[in-house]
């Protein structure tokens, strides 16, 4: 018993020398800094398209490379890409499982991946030679949902899940290469650095985790949020992370001085974050709600300048085209809207 | 009962380990961070089609309208 109370001990220690270290280099906050700087002015977006064809609430999407094809995915049982420019349907693809909760677009255009409710990460072929689509992988070793997935290639995933851990798959060999683990709550969610070393992670244990992607070690654990996070990316230049959580706020952590530096919050707001996306710029935050509507956000100021109304239902998924030309927002009300 | 602290043991290690590595990060001064983000948004500004507008002869999902007079 002595051992144990001896490493609680150098655990909370620990703890206090990390706030420490994080106060000492607080000579400065972010809101000094940019006092001067002018908040941007009210951000009008409107819908240009609407992609209509899931039957059930949509939980996840994601824009291909070339910014025009998506990938959605819904309970209805279907992974569906889109050409958004045409809302024309590419590819409708029937999942045996539809309790669907994630989907992928691989950056070569040559994949999609999904997983759910059934614990795998089912990689589908979309330039079969024969041109149908059907799974060439199904990635099972989670013992948890799939609540995210991303692709670093054609031959590697990474995915997050309920059991608390993020892998790193070998698509080829449909194996795992590394195991992420450190959460004490489900990984509700992931997203890849700008130049595919790191990635990070968010858990209900209320932080998000930055990780080394070759070496499996976990660099950075981030804390402050009062509740699950939902949502997480990273900001444009790679320097900072974004969370959304259930507490009804988002929160910008930098990397470097591995700390929190704003949080976008108002009393009005009282419903968590489902969703979130960085403009190309990174000076606008795109966040979807649990009521429906998705607010933008001036990412250096903090404050309101935008809303996107027009979802009858819960907005679960919202992203930015690497171009930056539009976003997306995905819904429980079956529908996917396209604005700018 | 001792297995329950044994594995208990071998998790706070862990842990501990952990906290240690974290705790020896180099950190910039926020001030540099703050200097780094904000430079960043105003130099891509000009860039970001959302923040500047997307004019309806470049946007993809708005291909200008054709006006008919008969």
């Amino acid at each position: 018993m002595g051992e144990m109370e001896q490493l609680r001990k150098e655990a909370e220690s620990l703890k206090d020398d990390i706030t420490a270290a994080r106060k000492a280099v607080q000579d400065l906050t972010l809101q000094d800094h940019v006092a001067g700087t002018a908040v941007v002015g009210r951000v009008q977006l409107k819908t240009r398209k609407t992609l209509r064809g899931h039957l059930a609430k949509i939980y996840a999407m994601h824009w291909g490379t070339d910014s025009k094809l998506c990938v959605s995915a819904s309970q209805d049982g279907k992974l569906i890409v889109w050409d958004s420019y045409s809302t024309n349907k590419v590819h409708a693809i029937p999942l045996k499982s539809s309790w669907v909760m994630t989907c992928s677009y691989a950056p070569s255009g040559n994949m999609v991946a999904c997983g759910g409710l059934d614990n795998m990460c089912s990689i589908y072929n979309l330039k079969a030679k024969d041109g149908n689509v059907k799974v060439m992988r199904e990635l099972a070793a989670h013992t948890g949902y799939l609540s995210c997935c991303r692709f670093l290639s054609d031959s590697e995933i990474i995915t997050s899940s309920g059991d608390c851990t993020c892998l790193l798959w070998d698509i080829e060999t449909g194996t795992e290469k590394t195991v992420f683990a450190g959460h004490l709550g489900d990984c509700m969610s992931l997203g890849v650095a700008p130049d595919f070393n790191t990635f990070i992670s968010g858990a209900c244990d209320f932080t998000a985790k930055l990780w080394d992607i070759r070496d499996g070690q976990c660099r950075q654990t981030f804390g402050g949020h009062e509740s699950d996070i939902n949502a997480i990316g990273f900001f444009p230049n790679g320097n900072a992370v974004i969370t959304g959580s259930d507490d009804a706020s988002c929160k910008l952590y930098d990397l470097r001085s591995d700390q929190e530096l704003i949080t976008f919050q108002d009393s009005s707001i009282m419903c968590g974050v489902t969703s979130l996306a960085p403009s190309l710029s990174g000076r606008l935050l795109l966040a979807g709600y649990d009521d429906f509507n998705c607010n933008i956000w001036d990412t250096l100021k903090a404050e309101r300048v935008g809303v996107l109304s027009g979802h009858d239902n819960r907005v679960s998924c919202i992203g930015v085209t690497p171009d930056g030309m539009a976003c997306c927002t995905g819904s429980w009300d079956s529908f996917l809207k396209i604005w700018n | 009962m001792s297995n329950n602290s044994a594995s208990g043991v071998i998790s706070l290690q862990k842990t501990v380990k952990q906290l240690r590595f974290e705790a020896g990060l180099r950190r910039i001064k926020v001030s540099q961070a703050a200097v780094d983000l904000k430079t960043f948004c105003l130099q891509n500004a000009q860039k970001d089609p959302l923040l500047m507008g997307v004019p309806s002869s470049d946007n993809p999902f708005r291909p200008p309208k054709s006006c008919a007079l008969f």
